[in-house]
């Protein structure tokens, strides 16, 4: 046990945590702002998935990081106007529209890999993002390695939080947000543009996710592989609904299933005599209990899942 | 009399020949098909493709596959194969296609079926293989045996399976026999695809003082490259994923194995087997990866060793264990 409590083993854990929490996070951000909208998008798996590999093949292909995390951006939001198609326009089942984005874009982003790079015996790569050290704060011990040594994009998502916040709690379009995921009819009497406010958020949600998914293609991992999102997606609507649809809280619960990710994977290093799948599923476990624990008191907003038409009534 | 009886014989032979060589199929009329569970980028189905798609250029058959066929389809796809008279159908039957493989196999007697699979073979035409390629993987031990300075390594798999665990005991028996100090820590990522995972497993081992790692999955180079230690790849030659960081690694070559059950077929003596010799280092279906660069990186001492200890296995005189439970951090 000597080897958990050094400063290498904390710093490493916390550094971890922050690294397998970012793509949560980003799904939670994105998630979030689409159901305070009115709107559950299960699309997210497969909007990451393609977020992941149009990130990755616009870095292949033009060289440029930035320009692939663009493309990513901008392919999540593409989907996600697909979804506000489907079920703000259509007023279809959000629950089948949002797989039916998923499984498409699974066998999309898989269509697309292989017709633009085929099946070489090895994947290709890209040079990925390098971490940035933020001066000064990277010096204070412990922490500044493991916080302020990171990725850009872990900085962006760790600032998008409050942004978000702020954004639904602090501004007109956040009450208009709210508003329109509470009670859609208050909203459109109000002169709201319901319809436009959630295909908004959704798009900007979208956006959001797809950089998540870049993040384990462009700057966590330099390869895309077929399942490379791993659940990343499922996992962020469990910690939208753990956070209580707020932005901190979410963000807090993809906090701790990075922090108990990265410490199973230590764990399994110590030499426990315990079966490997107890230690892989700490971080769900958690999740499960985390939920139950929470869900009796969790308050949906009031329009979600709710297509709105005028002439009926929310 | 002697003579015509001799003449007659001779005939008769000629006679016999001319009918069994008219029996071998021509590899143009021959006809190969495979299934798999999964998407061809999947290494270990991936090597069974590349095989088949090298041999077709290089002899000419028919050769079609169909991929991430699931459990519900698994059945269906093979009969069509079946029914549309292919001679051989390989693929992947492990876990989903256990079952629906072998009642296929039992409905065309007729026809080849050589299956990965984690059973035995079926009478009278269900032959299994698997990635044995834990002798190249012993080999890799060595060379992490002889270079940690921590006398720590670390390993980072998918799963433990047995596939899997004779590789990774293999590597961890290899280095122990030039090295007893060295001690293994073992990550299981849970998941074939989750490159983020397996480097955070890698960084975690590597601050955990391993200084060598063994990656059985994607992911591990970007941490040994970030942290600069070594690393071995596995399945095929990783080279070229991170030159300065892949020393070599085993790899599979299913050709042997396709190879073999094409001929057999074609010339009707498939019998069930298990062809698990086909994927060994005897008969090239494994083998050590080039070493590119560190051929000249290595200590020539450590190469020479490598290098003798693989003829041996090759000719027999050495046989690298098999050992199929879960390996655990030491």
């Amino acid at each position: 046990m000597e080897q958990v409590f050094t400063i290498t083993f904390i710093t490493g854990l916390l550094a971890a945590m922050m690294r397998m929490a970012t793509p949560i996070i980003f799904g939670t951000l994105g998630e979030i702002l689409s159901e305070r909208a009115g709107v559950l998008n299960l699309g997210i798996e497969g909007i990451m998935l393609m977020g992941a590999m149009t990130g990755f093949l616009t870095t292949l292909t033009t060289g440029s990081l930035w320009l692939g995390v663009a493309a990513a951006a901008l392919v999540g939001a593409l989907l996600a106007l697909f979804m506000a198609f489907l079920a703000v326009y259509l007023g279809l089942s959000q629950h089948v529209s949002g797989l039916g984005i998923t499984l498409f874009s699974t066998g999309l982003a898989m269509f697309i890999y292989r017709l633009s790079v085929g099946s070489p015996v090895n994947p290709p790569t890209v040079r990925p993002f390098t971490q940035a050290a933020v001066p000064f704060l990277s010096e204070i011990p412990v922490i500044g390695p493991a916080f302020f040594t990171q990725y850009t994009l872990v900085y962006w998502a760790f600032l998008l939080i409050p942004a978000l916040w702020v954004l639904l709690y602090r501004t007109t379009w956040g009450l208009a947000i709210r508003t329109v995921g509470e009670n859609p009819l208050a909203a459109d009497t109000v002169g709201i543009n319901v319809n436009l406010v959630r295909t908004l958020c959704l798009a900007g949600g979208g956006a959001l996710m797809g950089i998540g998914g870049a993040f384990l293609t462009l700057a966590h991992q330099n390869m895309f592989l077929i399942d490379v999102v791993g659940g990343r997606g499922w996992i962020s609507i469990a910690m939208v609904i753990f956070g209580n649809w707020d932005p901190a809280r979410g963000a807090a619960g993809a906090l701790i299933f990075g922090f108990l990710d990265a410490l199973q994977l230590r764990l399994q290093g110590l030499g426990f005599d315990i079966p490997f799948h107890l230690f892989l599923l700490i971080p769900y476990l958690m999740t499960v209990v985390a939920l139950v624990s929470v869900s009796r008191r969790a308050a949906a907003p009031a329009g979600l899942l709710k297509p709105y038409r005028r002439e009926e009534k929310g | 009399m002697r003579k015509s009886v001799l003449a007659l014989l001779m005939v008769f032979v000629l006679l016999l020949a001319g009918t069994a060589s008219a029996e071998v199929k021509d590899y143009k009329d021959f006809k190969l098909a495979a299934v798999f569970q999964t998407a061809i980028e999947e290494p270990w189905d991936g090597a069974i493709h590349q095989a088949c798609i090298l041999l077709q250029k290089e002899l000419g058959f028919t050769y079609e596959f169909t991929e991430k066929v699931g459990a519900a389809d698994f059945e269906r796809v093979l009969r069509e194969y079946a029914e549309r008279g292919f001679d051989l159908i390989v693929g992947d039957a492990f876990l989903a296609g256990e079952e629906p493989s072998r009642r296929v196999a039992k409905d065309y007697p007729e026809v080849a079926f050589a299956f990965g699979s984690e059973f035995t073979f079926q009478e009278p035409n269900y032959s299994v293989f698997d990635n044995w390629i834990h002798e190249p993987s012993y080999l890799c031990g060595i060379i992490a045996g002889r270079m940690t300075k921590t006398n720590t390594l670390g390993i980072v798999a998918a799963l433990p399976i047995a596939e899997v665990n004779r590789l990774v005991h293999a590597f961890k028996e290899g280095a122990l026999s030039v090295n007893p100090k060295v001690k293994v820590k073992v990550a299981y990522i849970g998941s074939w695809f989750d490159p983020p995972k397996a480097k955070e497993a890698t960084l975690a081992q590597i601050e955990a003082g391993a200084d060598l790692i063994f990656a059985e999955r994607f992911g591990v180079f970007e941490a040994a490259k970030e942290k600069g230690v070594l690393a071995f790849g596995n399945m095929m030659d990783q080279h070229d994923l991170a030159p300065e960081v892949v020393i070599t690694g085993p790899v599979w070559n299913m050709g042997p194995t396709v190879r073999y059950c094409i001929d057999e077929v074609r010339s009707r003596k498939w019998k069930a087997g298990d062809l698990r010799e086909w994927s060994m280092m005897a008969r090239g279906g494994a083998y050590l990866a080039p070493f590119h660069e560190f051929q000249q990186k290595l200590p020539p001492e450590v190469l020479k060793e490598v290098r003798e200890l693989e003829a041996k296995i090759m000719n027999g005189q050495f046989t690298v264990p098999i050992i199929e439970t879960e390996l655990k951090t030491d």
